[in-house]
């Protein structure tokens, strides 16, 4: 148990050790642009929450120019001109990416058709029922009931 | 009454089709951002000596290949038979950046292996890698003689991408260039 502790202390310190020089509101946008920015070798994971080499030295070039003054939209295209508009985990509206914007929308709107189109049909269906053939049913009742009745009796008794 | 027999069967059909073409495909090679643009800019020591250094106006004037490798790096090796067959068949010579790595073990690796490099760039922090947008070595870039680059492998080369695309490449610019 205090072998974990001192385990975690020490963790606790090596991180410190990393952290970075910023304060306040460069230290937000710090977090925040390393959260948008999407780690390339394992890329299912941004650069905040990568440690790969590669992501700490984006998360330094972020550090560094942020220390330097640079806008957020300064950094981005940095990165983006090197590695293309796949680092950035919120892309941008343009002629590659309209399919991943439009699509859940034009999916929506297929979907939707379909459902109108379906009930429009159900509604124009005839809602009368058939007409009843009262002489048959009280012949097919009767026979039943007859039928039924004997086997019953006989079971039981 | 026909067609709502059929209707399914295309639309499953279609979805075959487009899944398979997904599953195909290796979504972990991203597409390189430099294509058609020229090679950024970058001024680095030469590997056999601190004296000399290499520029990217270094690699006008004839085609070249830019082979970014690292002694750490085990699919450098699995490449490098390949790399210098490359060089060796279409007379092109391979340009070297060695990335994140120590000079001491690039150079025993080149020791060991062979040097299919007429020159190595030496990166050790990796700031000239990250200008060319590498994510992982190895990276082969295919400049032209403009200095412009034209094509990229990411990942080892291997001997079908070498064959079918590499080579037809290298020796298309450099039908283009004389």
């Amino acid at each position: 148990m205090r072998a974990l502790l001192v385990g975690i202390l020490m963790l606790l310190a090596m991180s410190a050790a990393h952290a970075v020089d910023l304060q306040g509101e460069e230290l937000a946008r710090y977090h925040a642009l390393n959260a948008e920015l999407r780690c390339l070798i394992c890329q299912n994971r941004s650069i905040a929450e990568s440690d790969a080499p590669l992501a700490q030295d984006l998360r330094a070039i972020v550090e560094r120019q942020i220390a330097d003054g640079r806008s957020d939209a300064e950094i981005k295209q940095y990165l983006v001109d090197r590695y293309g508009k796949w680092v950035l985990y919120d892309p941008p509206l343009d002629s590659a990416t309209i399919i991943l914007w439009a699509g859940p929308f034009v999916m929506l709107a297929i979907g939707l058709l379909v459902v109108f189109l379906l009930m429009r049909r159900r509604r124009g269906a005839p809602t009368a029922s058939p007409p009843l053939d009262r002489e048959r049913l009280d012949r097919v009742l009767d026979e039943q009931a007859r039928d039924a009745d004997p086997d019953s009796s006989e079971e039981r008794s | 009454m026909r067609w709502r027999l059929v209707l399914p069967i295309l639309i499953v059909f279609a979805l075959i089709v487009l899944l398979g073409y997904g599953l195909t495909r290796r979504p972990d090679i991203l597409p390189s951002a430099f294509i058609d643009k020229p090679a950024p800019a970058f001024d680095l020591p030469t590997l056999a000596s601190d004296q000399e250094r290499i520029t990217v106006d270094d690699l006008k004037g004839r085609v070249t290949l830019v082979n970014v490798w690292a002694s750490w790096c085990v699919a450098c090796r699995a490449e490098h038979e390949l790399i210098t067959a490359v060089s060796r068949r279409t007379g092109v010579p391979v340009v070297g950046l060695n990335y994140k790595d120590t000079e001491a073990n690039a150079k025993r690796w080149l020791g060991r292996y062979g040097n299919p490099f007429a020159v190595v760039a030496f990166d050790p922090t990796g700031a000239t890698g990250i200008d060319w947008g590498v994510s992982a070595v190895p990276e082969t870039f295919v400049v032209d003689a403009e200095g412009i680059i034209r094509y990229k492998v990411v990942g080892p080369i291997t001997r079908e991408e070498m064959n079918a695309s590499l080579i037809p490449k290298l020796e298309q610019l450099k039908a283009k260039g004389s």
